[in-house]
């Protein structure tokens, strides 16, 4: 006899299906062994073999890579400051433009800032010399500015759920106010400030729009490298590297996750 | 490694002496306000003035397949030809009304599906409720234009589904799915969907158990709780996710490349071939003007919901 699911668990049983099958699939699809991209003709590791000597997607990769830890690291520290400026001032001059600014850039369609920014930068060089062309530079400013508002936001989410008392007993025994943002502030927001940076480079790391506006000839990032490979339909080497960025990434969250539940252990209630 | 601790200890020391309380504030709201003026809103002033057509701002470095004779007659021509171009060309008008059919009929589906797994998982138990975040939150970390390409295997006419209903004897013939507007719908359904679960779950789980159960008690059936309790409470969540996933569907660019078919009019990709193909800028920013204009309103409904659920 067969037991009648609940309402939910049927709904999260096709919901998780509608999310996962396709990912399986591609990881699936990434150990078959047929150059066919439709039809299973075994288990092999052929295509990561193809990968592996692709020196094309090596290089993009690299570059990826770089852009997105220095990006992600300056968004940080902009982002930690614009969620603090945000959370701690409560009024200042040009307040709603600032919070407006943090927030347009979660929603503002890819094409409008990628646009906005290369002819912006194109302006700029013909004005004042810089930037000279267009490249990993432009690409990483352009990173910076849409991945610090996430940033922002994971460190206003943080600041609202922690009490200031350490920092006004800091205060109250005397600190500096510089010396209690480094001793006290920035520790105590060290989870925030890592899963923002995580974000900012994931996010930094999977862009293809901005990147393809802004950057220039020999800039090709790895996202820039797959839309052209998969433009016109299913690549088995592309399975295989898709295989490996979402092993990396689920192992990425999954540690990080835990880190921020334990770190989140001591937080008092309330 | 010893050095490089004790002399940004120095360092620490040095600022925290010569910086008083306003100065460090002042600098953390001006650092990043200074960029985001910078990178943010003077590159969407410098389009808004492009697609006014300034001759000074708008004059391409390179561009050899740009007509210089033409562009010039067009920028001193006068200042709205660019938007006059857009209005009078119904193709231009049938693209912005298509891509706000696509975003409105997909952000429906996105509330349809993402509405029941909200719930649920809202109404699970404390350790299924985190990992069922989890497994929301992952695809959305892994890269979105991986899980785009992922329905091209799926989608083909040779691909997963086809050979399973195939199998099943569902159809006799492959169903034609890739490279249709019911592939672009897929796409964005999909890619969007943690979009709208997360703000519905965040409405969902701070709704109070004990206002369902007094209706209940009050002689209330299931649907008639949901209608008068539980979804006027979550009504923000609602809102928010919807705006979520209308706007950047709006722009969208990648899935309907991928997935649609050579004829999708989407404005998000006519704006990009408009731009890496015919290098028209003032046209192309005009264009990116005329999209952004329509989206004030939306951003400002879900600014005004973001407003409110942070002061609660």
């Amino acid at each position: 006899m067969m037991k009648r699911l609940s309402f939910p668990l049927t709904v999260l049983i096709f919901g998780y299906a509608f999310l996962y099958i396709p990912i399986f699939s591609m990881i699936a699809y990434s150990f078959n062994k047929s150059s066919l991209a439709t039809t299973w003709g075994g288990f092999s590791l052929r295509w990561y073999g193809v990968l592996f000597e692709n020196s094309q997607a090596f290089d993009a990769l690299m570059l990826s890579i770089r852009i997105a830890l220095v990006s992600a690291t300056f968004a940080t520290a902009l982002g930690t400051c614009a969620g603090i400026a945000l959370y701690r001032f409560r009024s200042f001059r040009g307040r709603r433009l600032f919070s407006g600014m943090i927030a347009a850039p979660l929603v503002m369609p890819e094409v409008i800032t990628g646009l906005s920014l290369l002819l912006f930068f194109i302006s700029l060089e013909n004005l004042i010399g810089w930037p000279a062309g267009r490249g990993v530079d432009t690409i990483t400013i352009a990173h910076i500015t849409f991945s610090m508002a996430f940033v922002a936001i994971v460190v206003q989410a943080r600041l609202a759920g922690q009490d200031n008392s350490l920092e006004e007993a800091a205060q109250d025994l005397g600190a500096r106010p510089f010396r209690v943002l480094v001793d006290i502030t920035l520790p105590l927001l060290a989870p925030a400030m890592i899963a923002g940076w995580l974000l900012a480079f994931t996010l930094s790391f999977d862009d293809l729009v901005i990147s393809s506006f802004v950057s220039g000839p020999g800039a090709n990032t790895l996202p820039m490298y797959i839309f052209s490979k998969v433009k016109l339909g299913v690549k088995p080497d592309i399975n295989a590297l898709a295989t490996i960025i979402v092993a990396l990434v689920t192992i990425g969250v999954v540690v990080a996750m835990r880190l921020m539940t334990r770190k989140d252990g001591g937080k008092k209630p309330g | 490694m010893n050095t490089l601790v004790k002399s940004s200890d120095r360092l620490v020391r040095f600022v925290n002496r010569r910086l008083s309380g306003r100065a460090v504030n002042q600098l953390m709201v001006r650092i990043p306000y200074i960029w985001l003026l910078l990178f943010f809103l003077l590159p969407l002033v410098i389009i808004l003035k492009i697609s006014l057509a300034d001759p000074v701002m708008a004059r391409p470095p390179y561009t050899p397949m740009f007509d210089w004779a033409a562009g010039a007659v067009q920028w001193f021509q006068g200042t709205l030809d660019n938007y006059r171009a857009i209005f009078n060309d119904r193709l231009y008008m049938y693209t912005y009304w298509s891509s706000v059919k696509f975003a409105s009929v997909s952000t429906v589906l996105v509330l349809l599906i993402g509405y029941p797994m909200a719930y649920a998982i809202a109404r699970a138990e404390g350790k299924w409720r985190t990992i069922f975040l989890l497994l929301v939150i992952l695809p959305f970390w892994t890269s979105f234009l991986l899980r785009v390409y992922a329905w091209l295997g799926l989608l083909n006419t040779y691909g997963l589904i086809n050979k399973t209903l195939m199998g099943l004897g569902i159809i006799d013939a492959p169903l034609e799915m890739m490279y249709t507007d019911f592939a672009v719908y897929i796409g964005i359904v999909y890619s969007y969907l943690p979009f709208m679960i997360l703000p519905l779950y965040a409405s969902l789980e701070k709704l109070d158990g004990d206002l369902r159960d007094a209706a209940a008690d009050l002689g209330a059936g299931p649907v008639r709780t949901f209608i008068d309790v539980t979804l006027p409470l979550s009504l923000p969540g609602v809102i928010a996710g919807s705006m979520l996933v209308f706007i950047p569907a709006m722009g969208e660019y990648v899935i309907p490349t991928l997935l649609g078919g050579p004829d999708n009019l989407m404005i998000g990709r006519v704006l990009y071939d408009e731009y890496f193909f015919n290098m028209d800028w003032p046209l192309s920013s005009a264009i990116a003007i005329v999209l952004l204009s329509l989206l004030i309103v939306p951003i400002m409904i879900l600014r005004y919901f973001q407003d409110k659920e942070a002061a609660a």
